[in-house]
């Protein structure tokens, strides 16, 4: 929105958004996984790796989860379909970066034309049809063997050098992704279709009325959710240098993915980023320590945030929470003398 | 006889419920219309049909000479037909100043947000509601939620604006202020369409009276010649507050 200083006063981090302090710490934390190739072995370059990629993915979901407000389970779908279109480009001597491009666009294109059906869903209605998108893409995959590999799956041709260079170099193309994301996100949150799309998800029907070209402005919304996911999978393929559909189109990604950027906060700039670095630190953390319970705490994460945290990290008011946190003390402190 | 808006033949039916029946009627640039009917008359509906909430049945719609049967609620304030919400519709966490601005940036004139919060900022000030512009719509009283969507539409410098309601809810003092504010609309050169229960109003304000009832439309014409009518009186009116308002006519006469 305009630059002025007059955006909304409820959500904190549209206000945060203009902060250099955030800009800072975006910085700081961005050359910090850049430098893990120079700081740390290959196991702390492939969480870097992790990083970076689901950010820009919780990212792009925010443009129809948290902006728009439709809750969106298909990240699996654009991940998946971006994955087999460049592997499938490269595999047809297509070079490297065009094969990325591809994989993009042709991700985008699968978004906007699918978003013209399924938008018209609301509400829980658009959550099932969302997640059952990436079931359908799936069985589509694993059927037509011909093309894809079916189940076999198939193999990529493997980035040039050695392990730690084509770590390095999937790390600075992921990390790349991730800020053209976060890019989007700024010029989005500050523009027309930004201010559209939470128009739109505060009160789609009043938006329609007051001019709002909704049916547009969504598919805007969900074709730059899938976009940059696209582009993830390309690269993801190329780095690992085999896919199937299993992992390609897991469930586990899908739901993964917005629950990052819930426990950041939806709908804001920083929160994705937040909520997306929390979560994979954690997740590393139990997984090293309770490898059989890794499940079991990330549904614990999720119930956590339903209850405790509906707005995200970034929306909690630590001012409030710090005084309440002291009054409850003081009383207490008063309940004890007066015993 | 032409007119900025004009139906011809409009009918809606829900399933088995013809909520507007073969309505026809034209609006002259610059006038007020009132348009009257008991609850359920298919008033609200006939403003859904007009911009495009609802596709016709049957009819047509047609808009400074352009036929606008088929167009969405977006393109209908595009062009320049506005209306209020019976039941307000805010966009609850923003602010007020976004709210108007959102009407401004989206159905107006202005290209950038600074020449839309401008407009907002104006039009907020013309219905009284400049001091309250940092807060958030959801945290508004009634009568001021209703002047928000007032202030939403005209953001969106419309030809035609339909008024669902606005006054209901309002007490005596408040109801003499939207009345001030409805003729200043007007002599800007908006035309209006006021939908609206206590006739009181409805005749103080209106050039020209429609009345609907059963998704009909049984009588249009001057208010006197309205609130005479016999179908009227039986419809709506009722025989009492018929011979009440002889009587205030022949006291004042
Ligand atoms: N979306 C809808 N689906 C089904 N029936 C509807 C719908 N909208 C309105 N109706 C029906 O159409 C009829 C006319 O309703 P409408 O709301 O237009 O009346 P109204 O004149 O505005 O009444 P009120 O004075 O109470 O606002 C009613 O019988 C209503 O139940
Ligand atoms: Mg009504």
């Amino acid at each position: 929105m305009g630059g002025d200083g007059t955006s909304t006063k409820l959500s904190g981090p549209a206000v945060l958004s203009r902060k250099p302090l955030a800009y800072a710490a975006l910085a700081l934390w961005v050359g910090l996984l850049a430098a893990t190739p120079l700081l740390g072995d290959n196991y702390t370059v492939r969480i870097a790796i992790t990083i970076a990629m689901f950010t820009a993915m919780a990212l792009s979901w925010n443009f129809i989860g948290g902006f728009t407000g439709y809750p969106s389970f298909s990240t699996a779908a654009f991940f998946g379909i971006g994955c087999y279109v460049g592997a499938l480009a490269q595999r047809n001597g297509i070079p490297l970066v065009v094969a990325w491009t591809l994989a993009t666009l042709a991700v985008a294109l699968f978004a906007a034309a699918l978003g013209l059906i399924i938008l018209r869903l609301k509400g829980h209605y658009f959550a099932i049809g969302s997640i059952a998108v990436v079931e359908v893409v799936r069985l589509i995959v694993s059927s037509w063997g011909s093309v894809t590999g079916g189940g076999d799956g198939l193999n990529v041709p493997l980035l040039q050098g050695g392990p730690e260079a084509v770590s390095a170099i999937v790390l600075y193309v992921m990390l790349a992704i991730m800020l053209a994301a976060f890019g989007a996100t700024v010029l989005v949150d500050r523009g027309r279709l930004g201010f559209g799309l939470r128009c739109i998800n505060q009160n789609e029907d009043a938006a329609d009325m007051v001019g709002i070209d909704t049916t547009r402005y969504k598919i805007a919304a969900y074709s730059l959710s899938a976009l940059f996911c696209g582009t993830v999978g390309a690269v993801y393929a190329s780095w690992v240098g085999y896919i199937d559909p299993t992992d390609s189109f897991s469930i586990l990604l899908t739901v993964k993915v917005p629950v990052m950027a819930l426990l950041g906060g939806a709908g804001t700039v920083f929160g994705p980023i937040v909520g997306t670095g929390v979560f994979v630190l954690l997740e590393e953390f139990f997984w090293a320590n309770f490898l059989e319970w890794n499940r079991a705490i990330l549904g614990g994460i999720i119930v956590f945030l339903i209850f405790f945290l509906p707005g995200g990290i970034l929306r909690l008011d630590y001012r409030r929470l710090w005084r309440d946190l002291l009054a409850r003390r003081a009383r207490q402190r008063s309940a004890e003398a007066a015993e | 006889m032409s007119g900025i808006l004009r139906l011809e033949g409009v009918s809606k039916a829900f399933g088995g419920i013809r909520a507007v029946n073969d309505v026809s009627f034209a609006l002259e640039e610059g006038e007020i219309v009132g348009l009257i009917g008991p609850n359920g008359a298919g008033k609200t509906t006939l403003v859904n049909l007009i911009t495009g909430v609802h596709p016709l049945t049957a009819g047509r719609v047609v808009f400074a000479g352009a036929d606008v049967t088929r167009q969405k609620p977006f393109q209908a304030a595009r062009r320049g037909l506005a209306r209020t919400f019976q039941i307000v519709q805010p966009f609850p966490q923003m602010s007020v100043l976004e709210n108007v601005a959102a009407g401004a940036l989206f159905g107006g004139a202005p290209d950038t947000m600074a020449d839309a919060l401008d407009e907002a900022r104006r039009e907020l000030a013309f219905v009284g509601l400049e001091p309250l512009a940092e807060t958030p719509a959801a945290s508004l009283t009634l009568p001021n939620r209703k002047r928000l969507e007032l202030a939403k539409s005209l953001a969106m410098r419309p030809k035609v604006l339909l008024l669902d309601e606005v006054n209901a809810g309002l007490n005596a003092a408040e109801i003499d202020g939207a009345l001030e504010l409805i003729r200043q609309i007007a002599a800007r050169g908006v035309t209006i369409l006021i939908i609206e229960h206590l006739m009181k109003v409805v005749l103080s304000i209106s050039q020209r009276i429609l009345v609907l009832h059963h998704g009909e439309l049984i009588a249009e014409g001057a208010p006197r010649a309205v609130v005479e009518n016999e179908k009227v009186i039986e419809a709506y009116l009722g025989a009492k507050f018929a011979a009440r308002f002889k009587q205030q006519g022949s006291a004042h006469v």
